[in-house]
């Protein structure tokens, strides 16, 4: 039996086995391979940093357990960024189960940086209706949201003072597993309200995402557990995902090696039969 | 005591799920099935506490906004696809929610995906990467436009259309594959490092 044969039958455990081993390896002893800062995440990095103190940023927490290794560390460096700026922050979900994910980053950077919720920051909860939410927040937050996450009127929290609608954000920020998420959010925030709004997404769905940052319909995109290790870099605080990266190339590395050899027997293969 | 616990049933599960990768078992199933009752049982709890009593029942039923009598029975009406000799019923709210939701999305949707898009692609030529960029999307609209056949200049464009299609179909698989293993690190993140206190 040929060499190309053989790696054809291979036990496909043998490969889970390899990839297993090129994730953990470089997490249990990291080689400390460059992050390089790509343009889409400098410009959100951007977008937030020339913020004047004291500009109002509502962040959508509309992401999942499923998907927290790529966007709950892009959530904690973009609160701390905005807690590191002195922006007030405002936190809201599309998703039911983004609202206690993003209570935990908030707590997190708030214990960092010393802030207090109700007069920093605030979480408004989840609330149903994707879209038209999004139209509706353009009318009248409190309307929407009469009470936050903890139960509290809207109109007994500092932060909320003057903040009618959504006019008076200066960034929405949207951290997206899927929809409802930063398409739904550029559409009606951006293009119907006029507001700035940024994000993560995951990296499945950045691609997609780009064509709205080429065109400036958003300010700025981190996609995946990449652009989260971009963020932290900026930040220059090492997080989860910067942690991550190492094993992300080497995985990488592994895969794209898999792909070499399997199409170099094929053709050496099909080049015999000819 | 509780986030110890916690985190050794959670590495369990991770593991139980992993066996799969080795072969199809017992405590694989155990694992999928306790994930499916678990998630049906917050998802319900969740949606009756969150969407169901906020927004219908306590201002129906305590705040007498007798205007919600609307959305109420178009729900009921939608219920009623769990019996199949009345199921037709549901067809009359299915409709009202592809109505509201077509005229909703249609003039905003085009806003944003193609009347933006294409300002977008009108660009100077002063680079090289608005060059590719409209070469990019002509080409690729050229390769989907079937009304002639794909001959002389026609042919050659959509051929080009092909090959800017295979690179935005590549650097996509990458984005995929990266999402994937992104989920692999979180987990032998959480099993080395949460659980087993390798990661420093």
């Amino acid at each position: 039996m040929g060499m190309g044969k053989k790696l054809s039958q291979i036990d496909r455990r043998i490969i889970f086995l390899v990839i297993g081993l090129a994730v953990a390896l470089p997490l249990l002893f990291p080689i400390g391979l460059q992050i390089r800062v790509s343009e889409p995440a400098q410009r959100m990095y951007k977008a937030i940093d020339q913020l004047p103190p004291g500009s109002k940023v509502l962040i959508s927490f509309d992401y999942d357990p499923t998907t927290m290794p790529e966007l709950y560390p892009m959530n904690i460096a973009l609160v701390r960024h905005c807690f590191a700026k002195d922006l007030k922050v405002i936190g809201m979900a599309l998703w039911p189960t983004g609202v206690p994910l993003g209570e935990e980053a908030f707590e997190i950077a708030a214990k960092d940086y010393g802030k207090s919720y109700g007069q920093d920051y605030v979480n408004l909860g989840y609330k149903a209706g994707d879209i038209v939410l999004i139209s509706n927040l353009g009318k009248s937050i409190p309307q929407q949201f009469p009470i936050d996450f903890r139960g509290t009127p809207l109109e007994e929290l500092p932060i909320m003072k003057g903040v009618r609608s959504l006019k008076n954000i200066d960034l929405v920020i949207d951290l997206s597993a899927g929809f409802p998420g930063i398409v739904e959010w550029t559409m009606i925030a951006g293009g119907r309200h006029h507001v700035k709004v940024g994000g993560g997404c995951t990296a499945v769905s950045a691609p997609s995402y780009y064509p709205y940052l080429q065109s400036k319909q958003i300010v700025g995109l981190l996609g995946g557990m990449k652009g989260a290790a971009e963020y932290e870099t900026l930040m220059n605080a090492r997080g989860a995902a910067a942690g991550g990266m190492d094993a992300q190339s080497i995985a990488h590395l592994v895969i794209i090696l898999f792909i070499f050899i399997g199409n170099l027997f094929m053709f050496l293969g099909n080049k015999g039969k000819a | 005591m509780a986030d110890t616990i916690g985190i050794w049933v959670a590495a369990l599960l991770t593991l139980f799920i992993f066996s799969f990768l080795y072969k199809d078992n017992p405590l694989y199933k155990m694992a999928e099935h306790l994930f499916i009752g678990v998630s049906a049982g917050y998802w319900v709890s969740y949606l009756y506490q969150n969407v169901f009593k906020p927004n219908l029942y306590n201002p129906l039923f305590h705040q007498g906004k007798l205007l919600l009598i609307i959305p109420l029975i178009l729900g009921l009406m939608m219920v009623m696809r769990l019996f199949p000799k009345i199921g037709w019923i549901s067809r009359w709210s299915i409709a009202f929610i592809v109505g509201i939701t077509s005229g909703y999305y249609l003039i905003t949707y085009l806003q944003t995906n193609a009347v933006d898009q294409v300002r977008a692609s009108l660009l100077n030529f002063s680079q090289i990467n608005n060059i590719i960029l409209v070469v990019g999307v002509l080409s690729g609209l050229i390769y989907f436009f079937f009304s002639a056949e794909h001959r002389g200049v026609l042919g050659g464009t959509a051929k080009l259309g092909i090959w800017f299609l295979m690179v935005a179909f590549g650097a996509s698989f990458g984005y995929t594959v990266m999402a994937r293993i992104s989920l692999l690190i979180g987990r032998m993140q959480f099993l080395l490092g949460d659980w087993l206190g390798l990661l420093h």
